[in-house]
């Protein structure tokens, strides 16, 4: 949405007490961690409420005014406790300084309908906040394991000295134990060794069960659909407890071979998914063109079909190869000691030694996950322009 | 777009210009319908070959597994294979009499309980009779060790009588048939060829025919699972038994017509045995153990002798098998119950949360532009991408007493120092980190199904002069609810079966039924139960993926966005 709606400067009976409200806020969580929560707000309000009608009305540069504020802040927050603080001070001041401005000017207005009124207004970014709040509990996690694996401690949490952005306070020491321990090393090679195998299994036999699906005349469609995605619906528990039974009794449990048979069932419903959702934009009258021009199925198949729907197999394979290589409960019963991925060792990690090596392991997982996810979203658009879906 | 409608036009039209009258052909002369019909047929053939090898990898590596489970829920061959001749004979006993069964019985009991305790199997049921029983694992530890010294009775007076009771070669040369005789002589065990099969002497069967079935087990037992050379192995003391019961038994009359090999032994021992003190079983095993003169163990015995069990599902929603038909277990030993209710109030609460949490996301996405929409998106992806033991380390990292949530809550002095949240070991744990783990899984169908809904729609109805509220709840809600839907039977089914994340998070309160199935393969080794609780977990998902089926479409399931 562009600017559609024209502001203007608001007045100061307006900016001036929700700066204020906003501070007495900041000032509840600052005045509690100090011992007394009644007092920050107190001077929370009391802060911000000058701060804002300073910025504004005396300084009235809005360049100077804001570095102004976030100097101010750090030095007081510096004084206050070292150097995390100082940061935060850093934050407090840029934010406050910029929200003084935000409302002075009137800008929370540009980009929204004209025609809202101010409790409108006021719920649209308190929505904002709320998703906001939602993205951050998505993420958090995810952000919180990296700078803890560089942790110098044996523990699971910030010490003082990570916090105060003491160089001693981190090291590769976890790097280091994942890399020379032959436990961990083992279960890496475990991965590689099964994961490509099971989704060179599924890839094959799934991209052709896709083809067929995708043909306009499947008796019993419906049923087999039902069976080939079965893999993904029913729990992982009960898939494993039945290979368990089932394996042992054909004398496939705890062998590669049954690890790589069970990982290729469980990542076949993503193959199918993604490659038939590729095969509904498939013009069919490309195949009969070619087959008008002589070519013969298979090559038909090579040359034209396959080079159209390569995005879809792709994406379906690395659905099917994080799946494997993610896998923990099947082959945690189908497959013993011999067969131990690097899910199956961090779950041990986990149950019984805690060490923050697993956080190092971690760390390196969502690296490899935010390379998977870049893949995957760019074989989608390339697919979907292919497919003449959408322009970008 | 296929052939068939294409070329059914082109005719159609055709036949209209031409006004041809009769049955239509194809250019090669053949009736038009035929040809079509041909042609159809030919087309549903290859989709079905293309389709046949994964249908086939699928059925052997994914759904004969699941089948095998349930079969195994209802299995039970190991009481009447361990003690065959038991549950035959307790057939006539009359559980509601209150007595304990007749002599033969155990008699029977004996025969079995030492031939399983050769073949190491009576522990085997004693733990498989031990789930529905407690102490009759240790009963049947107990009578393994004591069958040994019943069936020594009999063999001291042999023994005793003649000498040449003690050797394994005197019985072979007795009651094996001379072919055979003549080729475990000429045998050497380090020779590499198998062991040659023992067969009865003509005639014995006849004479002895108890001594020759158990002889022939007992021979079994010998060349093929001990694989030692039977024709120098003394027999079990069973024999011994089996053996008097032939010399003072119905058959005891004809043993004056047997003329081969010890015959005079034989004639011998046929004529101590009437003066040979004997063994009353059931006394022997009430010395054993107490617990077999009493009705407990016989009713259990008798009630899973079929071959079929309901027991196993009996168990799993707290019940259990009782004289009088199936009856709810004592309440201080009922769990399933409570368990499976627990599953389904905190499946149902992380769906209630991920529909919470879920939907401003998905209405956020779907109504911001589409550049900054896709790069929070990014935001929803990652985590999904992110692999489960990732996410779950980091929820045990987070949620800790000394961890990154408790800190920052005692650092902003909202929570004492020395009050610390439970954040973790229990259903608190169980319930945050799952939602984390499932909500992409809300946000993805949420998202699909609100960009279809036209912003238009909600403006109009603000025009038409609803307030914001009726607006939402009458005009966009209605539209979002597939979305919902689908997230969230999307999100229950996962949740339902779930078992890292409540292994790892969830402590001893915040466990899923799943937790107890793994607990049953692995620990208690009571497979039987495992099936059963899996089976029951089973229709519920598949009770549920069938109505996914029926609202979504399974072809519909999005991936990534």
């Amino acid at each position: 949405m562009v600017a559609l709606t024209p502001i203007s400067r608001k007045p100061v009976s307006f900016y001036v007490p929700v700066a204020a409200a906003a501070g007495a806020v900041a000032g509840l969580f600052v005045g509690t961690a100090n011992g007394s929560g009644f007092l920050g707000i107190i001077i929370g309000a009391i802060t911000m409420a000058a701060l804002a009608f300073l910025l504004t009305q005396i300084i009235k540069n809005e360049k100077i005014g804001r570095w102004g504020t976030v100097i101010a802040f750090a030095i007081i927050g510096f004084f206050m406790a070292g150097i995390p603080a100082m940061l935060i001070g850093a934050a407090f001041g840029w934010f406050f300084g910029w929200f003084s401005f935000w409302l002075y000017e009137g800008r929370y207005r540009s980009k929204i309908e004209p025609y809202l009124t101010p409790a409108q207004v006021l719920w649209h970014f308190t929505f904002r906040v709320i998703c906001g709040s939602i993205f951050i509990f998505l993420i958090t996690p995810i952000l919180v394991i990296m700078p803890l694996s560089f942790n110098a401690e044996n523990f699971f949490t910030f010490t003082p000295e990570m916090l105060s952005f003491d160089p001693d306070g981190y090291s590769l020491k976890h790097y280091r134990d994942f890399f020379t321990s032959s436990d961990w090393q083992g279960a890496v090679w475990n991965s590689i060794k099964i994961a490509p195998a099971a989704t060179f299994l599924s890839v094959s036999f799934g991209t052709l069960a896709a083809i067929g699906l995708s043909q306009p005349h499947v008796p019993f469609r419906r049923a087999i659909m039902a069976i080939l995605i079965s893999p993904m619906i029913v729990p992982l528990i009960i898939s494993a407890a039945g290979m368990y039974f089932f394996y042992s009794r054909v004398g496939l449990q705890g062998t590669y071979v049954g690890v790589v048979l069970a990982h290729a069932a469980l990542g076949i419903p993503f193959v199918i998914i993604t490659v038939t959702a590729t095969l509904v934009g498939f013009d069919r009258s490309l195949t009969r063109a070619a087959a008008n021009m002589g070519a013969n199925p298979v090559t038909t198949f090579f040359r034209v079909q396959m080079p159209l729907i390569l995005p879809g197999v792709i994406s379906g394979g690395l659905f099917a190869f994080i799946t494997s290589f993610d896998e923990v409960v099947v082959v945690l019963f189908v497959g013993s000691a011999g067969q131990k991925t690097l899910p199956w060792q961090m779950f041990i990690g986990l149950r019984e030694q805690i060490s923050p090596t697993i956080l190092a392991v971690a760390t390196m997982l969502v690296g490899i996950s935010i390379c998977l996810l870049t893949v995957v979203e760019l074989l989608r658009r390339r697919s979907e322009r292919l497919r003449g879906m959408s322009p970008g | 777009m296929s052939d068939v409608n294409n070329s059914t036009t082109a005719l159609e039209a055709e036949r209209a210009e031409k006004e041809y009258s009769g049955p239509m052909l194809a250019a090669d002369g053949t009736p038009l319908k035929r040809s079509l019909n041909k042609a159809l047929r030919r087309q549903k053939l290859s989709a079905l070959l293309l389709i046949a090898p994964l249908l086939i990898f699928v059925m052997v590596t994914f759904i004969a597994p699941i089948a095998d489970m349930l079969f195994r829920s209802v299995e039970n061959q190991i009481v009447s294979d361990t003690l065959p001749r038991t549950t035959t004979a307790l057939e006539d006993w009359d559980a509601e009499s209150g007595e304990i069964p007749q002599a033969s019985v155990y008699k029977a009991l004996y025969q079995d309980i030492f031939i399983a305790q050769e073949r190491k199997l009576h522990t085997r049921l004693g733990s498989r009779l031990n789930y529905e029983l407690t102490g009759a694992s240790s009963l049947f530890r107990k009578s393994g060790r004591g069958v040994d010294d019943i069936g020594e009775v009999y063999q001291d007076q042999f023994e005793n009588l003649n000498a040449f009771w003690k050797s394994g070669e005197n019985w072979n040369e007795v009651l094996g048939s001379d072919a055979w005789l003549s080729d475990i002589k000429g045998w050497k065990e380090n020779s590499g060829t198998p062991q040659p099969e023992f067969e009865m002497r003509d005639g014995i069967a006849e004479i002895f025919p108890q001594t020759a079935s158990y002889y022939t087990i007992f021979a079994d037992f010998v060349q093929n699972e001990d694989e030692d050379n039977l024709y120098e192995e003394d027999p079990w003391s069973l024999i011994y038994s089996v053996f008097y019961d032939d010399l003072t038994g119905d058959t005891a009359s004809s043993i004056a017509n047997y003329s081969g090999p010890g015959a005079a032994e034989i004639a011998e021992a046929a004529a101590a045995a009437s003066s040979f003190e004997t063994v009353e079983y059931k006394t022997a095993f009430a010395e054993i153990d107490k617990d077999w003169v009493a009705t407990p163990i016989w009713e259990t015995i008798r009630a899973y002798s079929p071959d079929f069990t309901n027991g196993y599902f009996l168990n799993s929603v707290d019940m259990q098998k009782s004289a009088d038909g199936p009856e709810f277990r004592p309440e201080n030993q009922r769990i399933y119950g409570t368990l499976f209710l627990r599953t389904l109030f905190m499946s149902m609460c992380i769906t209630l949360s991920c529909i919470l949490l879920g939907y401003p996301i998905g209405w956020i996405l779907a109504n911001l532009p589409a550049r900054t929409a896709n790069l929070l998106m990014i935001l929803v992806l990652l985590p999904f991408w992110t692999s489960l033991l990732v996410r779950t380390s980091a929820w045990k990292v987070m949620l800790q007493q000394q961890g990154v949530v408790n800190d920052t809550l005692v650092w902003l002095g909202v929570v004492a120092d020395d009050s610390r949240l439970a954040l973790i070991n229990n259903q608190t744990g169980t319930i945050i980190a799952m939602t984390h783990i499932l909500l992409p899984f809300m946000i993805l169908p949420l998202y699909s199904v609100m960009k279809t809904v036209p912003p238009s729609y909600l403006r109009a109805a603000k025009s038409l002069g609803a307030t914001n509220w009726t607006a939402f709840w009458r005009v966009y809600f209605p539209q979002s609810v597939p979305g919902i839907g689908a997230g969230s039977i999307l999100v229950f089914i996962l949740s339902i079966g779930y078992y890292i994340t409540p292994e790892i998070v969830g402590g001893t309160t915040g466990t899923f039924i799943s937790n107890r199935i793994a607990y049953h393969i692995s620990s208690s080794l009571n497979w039987g139960l495992a099936a059963a609780l899996g089976a029951i977990l089973l229709a519920v998902v598949l009770g549920l993926y069938y109505a996914y089926d029926k609202i979504v479409g399974i072809d519909n399931v999005k991936l990534g966005g």
